[in-house]
This record gives structure tokens, sequence and C-alpha cells, in this order.
């Protein structure tokens, strides 16, 4: 009997291919957009964990010079004669890859790369030309070395391994240390740090490392979109699941009837289900795969130039991943088909097997209720909201409030443009259009959503770009940035350069702590480049003046915002000196507080610190001349000068990649939103028969009937547009406002984009057109004999 | 003699007991020089490092009382290993070197291990004035017969000083000690005779010692053969004022080998076979079942005795792992030592 009741149930699969098509196709996408974002994410994470864990940067702690300088070597070995059980490490870059030199007798367990595998053999890692550790497309990068390397993939991306010695060599730094490890046990009594080393500090262990932190609120919008994504195909599977229910309901009825039990059936139902679902799952989760494989590289060039965290271009295929993008199709695919499961279960033997309760049946007061008061509770929280979860569940309340708004307000809308409308089809065709509002409302909320967040990302993102550029312009004033290996060549630069340019200013910085925060303070010598470039966001008169006469200190807006440092208030720049605050500038791209001071101040407190960085101001002609200056007379490296406008064309690099990434995502939302709405207009094409054949033997041709069709989609996506916009407007000010003060600790202006939200309209207008187009030249092509099936069926 | 340990190379090689012995010490001497019994000792010189001999020690044990006659024991260990036969400055510089540090009581053992590299001066030995160090761990003095010890872990620490009560210890022939019936050998002697008072620091606090303790000192490229798998070495101290050294090399066929030292200082090398330790009594510690009671012979003195561990659990968990740990004497003879036994595999 099994038998014969599956091969019943799964007939009517084979009569509708386009439902059975719609489902999967609903399922899969969503699925896709899911686990794509999810594959990008765990990659992501993957690698900074990675990172972390070559570097025991997450399990120990760390000992650091307090000026943020090298530690001599000399001073590791007094420390470890002290007793402090330390091992040291060597950083630095060579072209793009990123040199980590450690040492692995003294390294804590689970440090470098001893131990990843069979491969490590101490001798070889210490003697001779050495090895190197690393991922094979990041050996591929380094130049020869004579060293052996050894491809070892859990080595974070872009970074190389090996032994101090040969790590010190190939950086220039004999002798030079980083950082040093801190092993956990240490030996029952030693001398204080301060004793042994009073350059250093302890620094606080990390757990997780800064970079996951910093980027936590990028994959958050990224794992948003994912989630969106999922929601709408989720609208698409609900619809389909629930039509193909309703129409076999006669099936079921007539099963019933000739004695099939209805637990059987339901199981046998359920188990159809879980077919299905995991055929679309698996598409899901392949195509997400692609959808990742695809974006993961602007999303690593984005991640890499904002916050300078090395992930991999590469995707790995984690079965984590694999069965979470699984379990994710098998519960939408439950949820979306829990309604109709248990309204057949609950379905009296004799039912009328009437299909039309599906499209009406939508109760409506209480969803209005319910939007209402989460818009309110969106409301509230904007008010009085504080901290990121806050912002989220703002976010949260807004979307899904402003969702369950659209169909009662839409219904409002119709109902005033009805009783405006002049002449008999005006009347019907805007009666009609709200008699489908409720078989369409989960494609146009998903419309809604789609267009919002299209709206709300897209003008975070152009804000920040648009804030960017213009803070690049003004900060990055000096033509040509240069970075002097030790004090003798900061000397060689300043007397090279002195001639032949307008200006030099040193750039001194050291790291400390102030308001309880970690900052870096900043020197700066009272010049013109200053006074006419910066704009402060808030700033005592005659700041400048104040400044120069060492009167007070400027500070950036994440220390104004995060230390609660306001005009006025007082900092410490060192333990013997505090100021009172005179300006708070905007600082973007940077995670830390700064305070700066007059450089005479900072001599002044700080007196081992020399520049070892200048900003060169030289007519822009002469930039290349005066680099060529510099590399033939001072020996300073290509690498180590940057001119303005090579950080300016990388910064805007980084922001080209990230608008990529974000339109790659609008475009897909979009699409499924799109997507949803065809199958909803299509499965409400077969249901409005009754509706239409009336209309259309009173007169009106199919065409004419098929063109309002198309003008009823275009005029639902049109309202629905306006309210996607201030949703969206909404949207953007909650990522702007309280996100991102509350992730990076700068708020953005907010800019707005007409010309872009009207081509979004367009498109959405363009979308819902496409979408009506196949259902109204069926509608069109109808031969009259089904119109007037309709008088005779009658029931 | 103490054929101890080698080193942070085996951290990483594959153990490959059978063919290589313990710990690597039968691989080949490629390269390194090695043992001559031609070779005089020369002294302070010999007291420092042989950098272009494979491995080298400088190996401390001592027995000791509390202020209540409790028994405690000792010890100071600094290894050194050559990944190659040269010395070097900064990293480069092949030389390697580990130091284990023990104190035992008759209810705990305590135990800690460095690792450095030579070259930049986290560890080494000099040999006048006399200094050996390995981080904050020290063994100096002005000469080798007045040395100030120190050492500590995460949760133990000893400050100790030696003064020597008697000669230096040549072993084998003049210092030229014979390891295997291969020919495998080493320079070895010993400073037998200190005598020690200083302070333990123990969880439970402070405690003053006095006893006495002895210094292994031993340099070779290949000491053992490659069927030799592990060692029982004895360092015996009896009441009656004489000393006397023996260990068995396990291998196809054992091979001992023993010194006496008289209590007047005259010392008498014995061959193989005069020597012979038999366990009495087994113990599991750390998965493995080791002998930490023995009767230990030596007919040609007369000697007849049971030597049992003060504490069975003195296993040293180290890189490269063993026991080692204080012994009472009783039989013919009665008086304190050390123990020593490595390569018993799990």
């Amino acid at each position: 009997m099994t038998g014969a009741v599956l091969s019943a149930l799964l007939g009517h699969w084979r009569r509708n291919p386009l439902q059975l098509f719609t489902l999967l196709a609903g399922l899969a996408l969503g699925t896709a957009l899911w686990s794509g974002v999810q594959a990008i994410n765990a990659e992501a994470r993957a690698s900074y964990d990675a990172a972390a864990a070559t570097l025991g940067e997450g399990s120990y702690g760390q000992i650091v010079a307090r000026d943020g300088g090298e530690i001599g070597q000399e001073t590791y070995v007094a420390l470890r004669r002290g007793g402090w059980l330390v091992s040291p490490v060597v950083e630095g870059r060579l072209g793009p890859v990123r040199i980590i030199g450690i040492e692995p007798l003294t390294a804590p367990r689970g440090v470098g790369p001893l131990g990843l595998g069979e491969q490590a053999d101490l001798g070889a890692f210490l003697t001779g030309e050495g090895q190197i550790f690393g991922r094979a497309d990041t050996l591929a990068q380094l130049a020869e070395t004579g060293a052996r390397l050894v491809d070892a993939p859990d080595v974070a991306p872009a970074t190389a391994i090996m032994d101090i010695g040969l790590a010190q060599r190939l950086l220039g730094r004999e002798g030079r240390i980083d950082r040093l490890i801190l092993a956990p046990d240490q030996p029952l009594s030693r001398p204080a740090l301060s004793t042994l080393a009073p350059d250093l500090v302890e620094a606080a262990r990390q757990d997780g490392g800064d970079v996951a932190r910093l980027t936590d609120s990028f994959h958050l919008n990224l794992t948003a979109f994912g989630l969106l994504s999922f929601v709408v195909g989720l609208f698409i599977v609900h619809g389909a699941i629930g039509l193909a229910f309703e129409q076999r309901r006669p099936m079921v009825r007539t099963l019933r009837a000739l004695g099939v039990p209805l637990r059987r059936l339901i199981a046998l139902m359920a188990l159809e289900l879980v077919g299905l679902g995991l055929v679309a799952g698996l598409a899901g989760v392949a195509l997400g795969y692609a959808v990742a494989a695809a974006l993961l590289p602007d999303v690593a060039a984005t991640l890499r130039g904002l916050y300078g965290a090395d992930v991999s271009g590469q995707l790995t295929l984690r079965p984590a991943w694999w069965l979470s993008g699984l379990a994710i199709a098998m519960g939408g695919t439950a949820v979306a088909s829990a309604g109709a499961l248990l309204s057949l279960a609950r379905m009296p033997l004799l039912a009328s097997a009437h299909p039309r309760a599906w499209a009406m049946a939508r109760g409506g007061v209480r969803l209005a209720v319910l939007a209402v008061a989460l818009l309110a509770l969106a409301g509230g929280l904007a008010l009085w909201g504080r901290g990121l979860l806050a912002g989220f569940a703002m976010l949260a309340a807004l979307l899904v409030g402003g969702a369950l708004v659209l169909p009662p307000l839409l219904g409002q809308a119709l109902r005033v443009a009805e009783g405006r409308a002049t002449g008999v089809l005006a009347q019907w065709f805007w009666a009609d259009t709200r008699q489908q509002i409720p078989g369409l409302s989960l494609s146009l909320m998903a419309l809604l959503l789609a267009m919002t967040a299209n709206v709300g990302v897209s003008t975070m993102v152009s804000s920040f770009r648009l804030t960017f550029t213009g803070f690049l312009d003004q900060r990055l004033a000096s033509e040509l940035y240069v970075s002097a290996s030790d004090a003798a060549q900061a000397a060689d630069i300043v007397a090279v350069a002195g001639a032949g340019v307008k200006a030099i200013l040193p750039i001194l910085s050291v790291e400390a702590k102030a308001a309880s925060q970690p900052v870096e303070v900043y020197g700066a010598r009272d010049h013109a480049t200053y006074r006419d470039n910066w704009q402060l966001l808030r700033s005592f008169p005659d700041v400048w003046d104040r400044l120069a006469q060492g009167e007070g200190v400027l500070v950036n807006e994440q220390l104004y915002r995060r230390g609660g440092v306001d005009l006025g208030a007082l900092v410490a720049v060192s333990p013997r000196l505090t100021l009172p605050v005179l300006g708070i500038y905007g600082d973007y791209g940077n995670p830390l507080g700064q305070v700066i001071v007059n450089e005479a101040v900072f001599a002044g407190q700080f007196p081992d610190v020399v520049a070892l960085r200048f900003g060169l101001r030289v007519d822009p002609s002469e930039v290349a001349a005066l680099r060529k200056t510099l590399r033939d007379q001072a020996g300073v490296p290509e690498s180590a000068m940057v001119d303005q406008a090579a950080i300016k064309a990388l910064s805007l690099s980084v922001f080209e990649r990230t608008f990529t990434v974000t339109t790659a995502l609008n475009v897909l939302t979009l699409a499924v939103a799109g997507f949803a709405m065809l199958m909803s207009l299509l499965t409400l094409a077969t249901m409005r028969l009754p509706q239409l054949a009336p209309v259309w033997a009173l007169g009106l041709t199919r065409r004419k009937l098929a063109l309002l069709d198309l003008v009823r989609a275009v005029v639902l996506a049109a309202l629905t547009g306006a309210l996607a916009l201030p949703l969206g407007l909404a949207l953007a000010w909650a990522l702007l406002a309280v996100v991102n003060v509350e992730a990076f600790g700068w708020r953005l202006p907010m800019y707005l984009f007409p010309l872009d939200y009207l081509r979004l309209g367009g498109l959405a207008l363009l979308a819902a057109a496409l979408a009506a187009l196949w259902p109204a030249w069926r509608l069109s092509q109808m031969p009259p004999v089904q119109l007037l099936g309709v008088f005779r069926n009658e029931r | 003699m103490n054929v101890k340990l080698a080193l942070a190379v085996l951290l990483l090689l594959p153990l490959q007991a059978a063919a290589q012995g313990f710990a690597g010490l039968g691989t080949d001497a490629e390269g390194f020089t090695t043992p001559d019994p031609a070779t005089v000792l020369e002294f302070p010189a010999d007291h420092g490092a042989h950098p272009d001999y494979r491995i080298e020690w400088w190996y401390l044990t001592a027995n000791m009382t509390g202020p209540d006659g409790t028994d405690y024991g000792l010890q100071w260990t600094l290894f050194r290993s050559a990944l190659a036969p040269r010395d070097g400055y900064g990293w480069d510089t092949p030389q390697l070197w580990m130091g284990h540090a023990a104190i035992t009581t008759p209810d705990a053992h305590f135990v800690a291990e460095r690792l450095a590299r030579g070259g930049i001066g986290q560890a080494g030995v000099t040999a006048t004035p006399f200094a050996a160090w390995i981080d904050d761990w020290t063994m100096q003095g002005d000469d080798f017969d007045t040395l100030r010890l120190t050492a500590s872990g995460p949760d133990f620490a000893y400050d100790v000083g030696l003064t020597v009560a008697g000669p230096l210890v040549l072993h084998g022939q003049n210092g030229y000690s014979v390891k295997s019936a291969a020919g495998q050998a080493s320079h070895y002697y010993s400073q037998p005779s200190f005598k020690l008072t200083g302070t333990l620091t123990l969880p439970q606090g402070e405690v003053v010692v006095t006893g006495s303790a002895w210094l292994d000192r031993e340099w070779s490229s290949q000491p053992l053969g490659a069927d030799q798998t592990g060692w029982d070495w004895f360092s015996l101290s009896f009441d009656s004022g004489d000393k006397m050294m023996g260990f068995v090399l396990r291998g196809a066929k054992d091979y001992t080998s023993a010194t006496w030292i008289g209590a007047d200082g005259r010392t008498e090398a014995l061959p193989d076979g005069a020597f012979t330790a038999t366990p009495l009594l087994e113990h599991r510690v750390a998965g493995r079942t080791l002998p930490v009671e023995w009767r230990v012979q030596l007919p040609a003195k007369g000697v007849d005795v049971t030597v049992a561990a003060l504490n069975r659990d003195a296993w040293m968990a180290t890189s490269v792992p063993y026991w080692e740990g204080p012994v009472t004497v009783s039989g013919s003879h009665a008086g304190r030592g050390y123990l020593e036994m490595t390569g018993y595999d799990d």
C-alpha cells in the first residue's frame, strides 16, 4: 500500500513540474546564499584562528616594549637569566608575506610549526639554510633564500614561519626582537619585570585576537545578508508547499476514503518533503560553494585592506559547513511545511476539497498589531538602547516590523485608490488587486526586505566611502611618506631631503594608555599642513595655537566616545603629564584611540623616541625625483616610501572590492525576491480564473486582462518600494549611527544618494514586471474554452 | 658513569630505541671528535665545554637531610648537545643546551626542564672562573672547589653551597671510560665528595638541609653501542667513607663497569662483569615497570647490599623521560646514594 500511496503523492509533482521546480529552486537559492555567506565567514575565522594559533596570541601572555618598538636580544637573555620563561618572536614583511621568526626551544607548546606534522626536524629547522613553513601559495611568493620550503596548510594565510635566526637575517634585523611570548608556568620566584627590563611591559592576553573582534561587524553584515536571503527563500518554499498541499486535498480525501490511515499519509508526505529538502539542500550547498568561491577573493582583499587581516583567498570544504547547510535546508522545509501538515492532520475526512481557502485566510489584525509593536520597539531601542546587541535587536525589530506592516498598509492604500477611482474598470482593478494581497503578501514582503537591505547597506557603504575619501584628502596632506629603519637612517633622510622639500614633518608615536584605553600618542610639528587640512569635529577657538603652545591635546573620535573624554577633559599623556582636550578629530579606518600633542611636549615626555617616519611636503611633480634621491643617497628602499597617490589608490581599491561584494549580494537578494514574486503570480494565475472569467465574459479581452495584470504587479512593486525607501534609510541610519559607533567608535555622517535609490526602484519595478510577464503572457494566450469552463464547472 | 641523556635533537627525531640506543646516544659520530684513550685530562680547562664532541653533561646529585631527619634528594643537570661539530656565535650555533632540576622527598618529586640555544648567552659553561648556567639556573664559583648551585621550577626551588672534601676521580683508564664490548667510550670523571649546605623551597615552605653531593662530568660522541637500549647507574656513598660507582648497560649482552673510591681517596677501576645488579622489586610508574629495589654486588670489595629507592615515583617527566632518585643502602655496607634508570619503554 505504501508504494501505491507514494506513487499517488509523487504523481502530483509529475503533473506540476513548475511547482516542483519552485519548491526546489526556492529552497536551493535560500540555502545557497546562506551557506555561501557562512562559508566565507568560516574561511575568514579559520584564517584568524590559524594566525592566532601560530603565534600563541590567544593562549599566552606577551611582553612588548613600552614604546611599541623593538627589544634588544640582550634584554631577552637578561630576562631568561633572571628566571622569566619567555620566548622571542621577530616579525616583519617581505613583500606580501608576513615573516615570523620563532625560537622553537623556548616557545610554549603549540606555538610555531613544530608539531604540525611529521616534517618537523629540529636540526633542519635550526641549522644550515633552515626551513620555512607556510602555505604553498605563500611560499611561492617568497624570493629564493636557500632555505627548504615546507608546505604547511595549518599556517595562517600569507604567513611564513621560520627560525628566529633566519627571520632576523631575511629582515635585516639581526639581534632585534619584536615581542616575547610568556610561558604559562613561571618559576616560583623571579625579579619584577620593571627591575630586569624597565622598558618592557606585559601585554594582556587577547582571547580570539584583535582581528576577530575588529572584523566581527563586517561578518555580521554578511550574516545578515545571508539570513535575509534565506528568509526570502523560505517565503517561496512556504508558498509552494502550501499550494501543493491545497491542490492535493482532493487526492488526500480520496486516499483516505480508500482506507489509507491518516498517520501513514502524513508520515509519507513528511518523507517526501525530507527527500525534496535533501535534494534542494545539496543543490543549495553546491551553489553556495560557487557563490562563496566567487566572492571570497574580493572579501579577502577587503578584509586585508580594511583591517590588515590576512584571509586565505581559497575556499576549503569543511564538513561542518556542508552539514549546517543541509541542516538549515531541512529546518527551513520543516518550518515552511509545518502549517500545511498540521492543517492536513486536522482535515475532516469528508471535508470539501475546496482549494480557495488558501489565498484568503491570512489573519490581518493580529499581525498588524504585532508589526506596530515591533516598530515601536525599534524606535525605543534607537532612543534608549546601548551596545552592539541592542543595535542589532533594533535592526531585527525594524526589518520584521516593516515587513509585517506591509500588507495592511498596502490594503489601506488600495482601499483609498479604490474610493477615488472613477469608472467601473478602475474600481474593479483596485478591488481585484486588494483581493490578491493575501496571496502575494509573502513575496511582496520578500521584495520589501530585499529593497530595504539594498537601500540601507548601499547608503552605509557609500557614506563610508565619501567620508573616508574626504578624510584621506585631509589627512594624507604630505606628498611622500618615508620610513627609516633606524635613527641613523632617519638623520640621513632629514639631511638628504632637507634641501629639496617644502617641509619635513616628523611622525612621532608611542603606544600608551589614556582614559583606560590603549592609545597611540603622536607628536605633531606645528605646521600649516595641519592647520590648513585637518577639519576637527569639535574644538575650542584657537585650537592650533594652543596646541602649538603645548596647552592641550587633540584626541580622535574613538577615544572621545570610548574613553568619554570631551572637550576640556583631562587626558594623561604620560604618567607625568596631564593635559586638557582642545579638539576632537575624525579618524576612520583605525580602531585605536589617538592623542596628538605638540612636538616639543612629546620630546619632553618621551625623550628616547626618535622619529622614524616622515611626511615630506614637496611639489607633486618632484615626488619621483625625491624618491630616487632618497634611495640613492640615504639608502631608503622603495618599500619604505609611499606616496600619497599610492595610499589613496590603495584605499579606494579596497572600497571598490567592498562595493563588488555588496553589489553582488544586493543583486542576488533582489533576484531571489523577484523569483518569489514570479512563483506567487504563477500560483495565483490558475486560482484567479473564477474571478477573471466573469470579467472576460463581460467583454474585457484577454490581452487587456493580461496588461492589467502586468500593471498591477508594477503598481504593487512601486507601493512596496515606497515603503522600502524610508525603511532602508532607517536601516542605514541604524548602521551608521548605532552599529558603527559601537563596533568601531566612529559615527559617520549619512549621505543620501537619490539617484541610486531611483535606479534601485527602477530595478525593482523591472523585476516585478519580469516576474509578471510570463503569467500575463499565459493569460493572454489562454484558450477561451478554459475561461468558459469556469462557468461550466461552477460548484 | 652516567651515560646520561642527550638531548633536544632527540625531542623531535623519532626515538628509534632499537636501532640507535637510548635517546639517540647510539648514533654515528660522523664529523665529531671521538674519545681517545691517549687523551690526558687537564684541569681546570676540561671543566669547560667540548663543542667538538656531540654530547656532554655536568650532572650533580645530592643526598641531604633536613632539621627533622627527613631525607631529601636533589638533581642539577646541564646537557650540551651539538647538531654539528662546531661552535658559533648568535642563533647560528649548532650547540643546544638542556637543563634538568629536581628535588625528591619521601613522598613527592618535583621536576623542571629548560632548553636553550648556545651562542646568545642564555646557556653555557666557562672553565675559569667556573660557571655552568641555563636561564636562572647556575652552578658557579671562583674555582671548581667552592660552588653555588641554584634552580627553580613552578613549584620548587633550591639554593645550596658546595665545598669540596676530596680529590677528583677519573673513571676507567685515566678518565677514558669504555661503554660497550664494541669499544664505545666517553671521557668521564667525577667529583664525588662535595659537602652541601643550603635551602630547599617546597610548596610547604623552606627547608634548611645539609648533605653530600656527587658531580659527574662526561663527554662523548657516540657513547652507546647500537644494540644498547638503556642503563642502570648507581652512585653509592657508604658510612665507612668508601664510595662506589657502577653501571649496567643493557644490550644484546649486558656490559658493566665500576669504580671503587676508597675512604683514603684511592680509586680502582673494575672491569666488565666485576659488578652485578639484580632487580628485587618492581614498581609501576608513568605507565612503565621499573625495578626500584636492587641487589648490588661487587665481590672484589666485599659489597653485597640492597639498594632501595627513597621515593619509588622519582620519575623525570622531561622531554626524554627517565627515572632518577635518591636511594638508601643496607646489607654488607650501609649508606645512601643515587640511582638512574633509562630506556624502560612503556
